[in-house]
């Protein structure tokens, strides 16, 4: 996804925070020592970008640059630099596909195009319907666990290109797919069940 | 084997609850508050003996680091900074604790802590582990309802108090001084060393900086006995190790071993084994992506430890094996590490910003064998100028990777590019 802003006629005129991520910001700048609140621009870039339908207009970090006291190119910087942000509008669900060497090594290239196929866009592309973006993303992680793509908060893990598929399409139909791994293996124990602690030790 | 008895993850896989009363079932927050009676100088000792290097990738002595810190206060208030922005290709070792055991993660903080002097840990989160980030909070926060941390942590008669910082998506924030100035509020772009955190740190404030896994361990030492710890592998390289195996294995998966366990051995008996057998394995990246590769020759009869892995010019890093068998495109795989770095580039340093991109576009070519043989070197050549030349290690480890490819498989470059000429000339009707 480009680092650049989106062009003007994306961009809001205004921005506020919501009480609730107001109360929200307070709780996070409290965690730093008096006169360190910059240091909560990424926790509060976040609450903007959540309250904003996932991507982050100019209005929202002159709002974050405001409330820190923080000179507004600072904010610029911070929300250009993170991958996290997302600059320009993006579909209702943002799916991330890592394709790293580790999730390359099983696969993760094939999920790539069965979904690029399936949903008819690009990687850095939305569908028409508004429904999806489709972005490729740098190691998420979670690579004993791959190929793994992260759809809005959550890891899917284990996958190939009809599980993939298959959870894109219960998104399309309102469900919510249950997350982490998509064969039967608890979380990052060997597929055939754990081999160590097999019993409580004393 | 390292037996159940001497692992210190009991949770590893969340086969129990990550909450405060499974947590001390599993003797976590057993004792502390009589090992902070035992006093700063004796905790950092006790690390010291224990031989414990840290788990993050650069293997630094941990015991040594906490000394860094100054003895006594000059007025500035001095930090733990906790390394949890888990990103290195390979690595996933990080997210079990932060999901399944946090509490051991929080009890390592405030003994590392204050034993190191600090008044507070920031423990760092990669901003991809959202529900890990989550269970993070709730757990500092029945950490703080229970009066283990917070105005008099454990009973300690010490105000020490922990906050979880999300990051935002950006590998160099792993860096320990990228951390510092993106826990600031800033861009994560390294900063120049002297001064070196223990001294100048977070908001210019003595800081050190630690691994997950690293602090996560300091309980048990302290509780068991640092010989306890030291007793297990061998001088220099002791202790117990998460290791993470991932690609071309039968059965991928996190295991807690004991450091210096022969590779095949841990891949065998944890990982399921290579995918169509040991005589199948092409190469290994033992320790995450920026540790050069080793073939199957090397792999046969390594250990898995600092020092064994560094005599055959690899690294434990962060114990992340990444295996590769005989399907595998192996220049295809390296190249898509250098495009990794090259993406992950702060933009800092001109050799790293400029190189790391030079670098991914020769190691495209190279995957078609669209070069000449000479280009190899001058791959060689360009990454010695990149490898320190730079304010922070990204440049060395954009580097590594195709110094590893190039020293084990430089005839498989060759033969691409050879393949090449050979089907242009052909095809032009020319004969050689």
């Amino acid at each position: 996804m480009s680092r650049s802003p989106a062009p003007e006629r994306f961009q809001p005129s205004t921005f506020s925070f919501s009480e609730e991520n107001l109360s929200r910001a307070e709780v996070v700048i409290g965690y730093y020592p008096p006169g360190r609140k910059a240091s909560a621009v990424l926790a509060l870039l976040d609450l903007a970008q959540r309250q904003n339908d996932g991507w982050l207009p100019r209005a929202a970090m002159d709002a974050v640059a405001k409330y820190l006291d923080m000179p507004r190119i600072r904010v610029y910087e911070v929300a250009t630099f993170y991958e996290m942000f997302n600059l320009a509008p993006i579909g209702e669900h943002h799916i991330r596909i890592c394709t790293t060497t580790p999730c390359q090594l099983r696969g993760a290239l094939d999920i790539v195009s069965r979904v690029e196929n399936h949903l008819n866009v690009e990687l850095g592309g939305t569908t028409n319907d508004g429904k999806f973006t489709v972005d490729e993303f740098e190691c998420l992680g979670a690579c004993v666990n791959a190929p793994v793509i992260w759809i809005d908060d959550d890891y899917y893990e284990d996958l190939d290109p009809d599980k993939a598929v298959a959870i894109i399409d219960a998104l399309c139909r309102g469900e919510k797919p249950t997350s982490g791994p998509q064969i039967n293996r608890l979380t990052s124990a060997p597929v055939s069940g754990a081999r160590t602690l097999l019993k409580p030790v004393d | 084997m390292l037996s159940d008895r001497d692992r210190i993850f009991t949770n590893l896989y969340g086969q129990d609850h990550w909450g405060l009363v499974s947590a001390r079932q599993r003797g976590v927050w057993d004792r502390t508050q009589t090992l902070l009676g035992n006093g700063r100088d004796w905790i950092v000792q006790q690390v010291k003996d224990s031989g414990l290097r840290g788990r993050g990738g650069a293997g630094f002595p941990t015991g040594l680091k906490m000394s860094f810190m100054p003895k006594e206060s000059d007025g500035r208030p001095a930090y733990l900074v906790v390394n949890a922005d888990e990103s290195e290709p390979g690595t996933c070792k990080d997210r079990d604790i932060l999901r399944h055991d946090p509490h051991r993660l929080l009890e390592g903080c405030v003994l590392a802590g204050i034993g190191m002097g600090a008044c507070a840990a920031y423990i760092y989160i990669r901003g991809e582990f959202i529900r890990e980030a989550r269970i993070l909070q709730e757990a500092v926060e029945e950490a703080r309802n229970a009066s283990l941390i917070g105005k008099n942590a454990c009973g300690s008669g010490r105000e020490f108090d922990i906050f979880v910082h999300r990051g935002a998506g950006a590998y160099i924030c792993g860096e320990e001084t990228g951390l510092l100035e993106s826990l600031e509020g800033k861009k994560g772009m390294p900063r120049l060393k002297p001064p070196f955190p223990a001294s100048v740190g977070l908001w210019g404030c003595p800081t050190t900086v630690s691994n997950v896994e690293t602090i996560s361990v300091i309980p048990e030492i302290l509780r068991r006995g640092a010989d306890w710890f030291s007793g297990l592998g061998r001088p220099n390289n002791t202790g117990t190790k998460l290791f993470c195996i991932s690609g071309h294995v039968m059965e991928p998966c996190n295991v807690e071993e004991v450091m210096g366990i022969p590779l095949k051995e841990l891949i065998e008996r944890h990982a399921g084994g290579v995918r169509g057998g040991w005589s199948n394995l092409l190469a290994v990246i033992p320790g995450g992506s920026s540790v050069p590769m080793i073939p199957k020759t090397i792999c046969n009869n390594v250990s898995m430890d600092f020092d064994a892995l560094a005599e055959v010019n690899s690294g434990l890093g962060t114990a992340a094996v990444i295996v590769m068998d005989k399907t595998t495109d192996v220049v295809a795989a390296i190249a898509r590490l250098s495009r990794f770095y090259m993406h992950e580039s702060c933009g800092q340093c001109t050799p790293c910003r400029e190189g790391t991109g030079w670098m991914w576009r020769v190691m495209e070519r190279l995957v078609l064998g669209k070069a000449e043989i000479e280009e190899i070197d001058l791959l060689l050549e360009v990454g010695s100028r990149i490898e320190g030349h730079t304010i922070c290690a990204h440049g060395d480890a954009s580097a590594w990777p195709i110094q590893g490819l190039v020293r084990h498989f430089r005839p498989e470059i060759e033969r691409r590019i050879l393949d090449r000429l050979k089907t242009q000339t052909s095809s032009s009707g020319l004969s050689v």
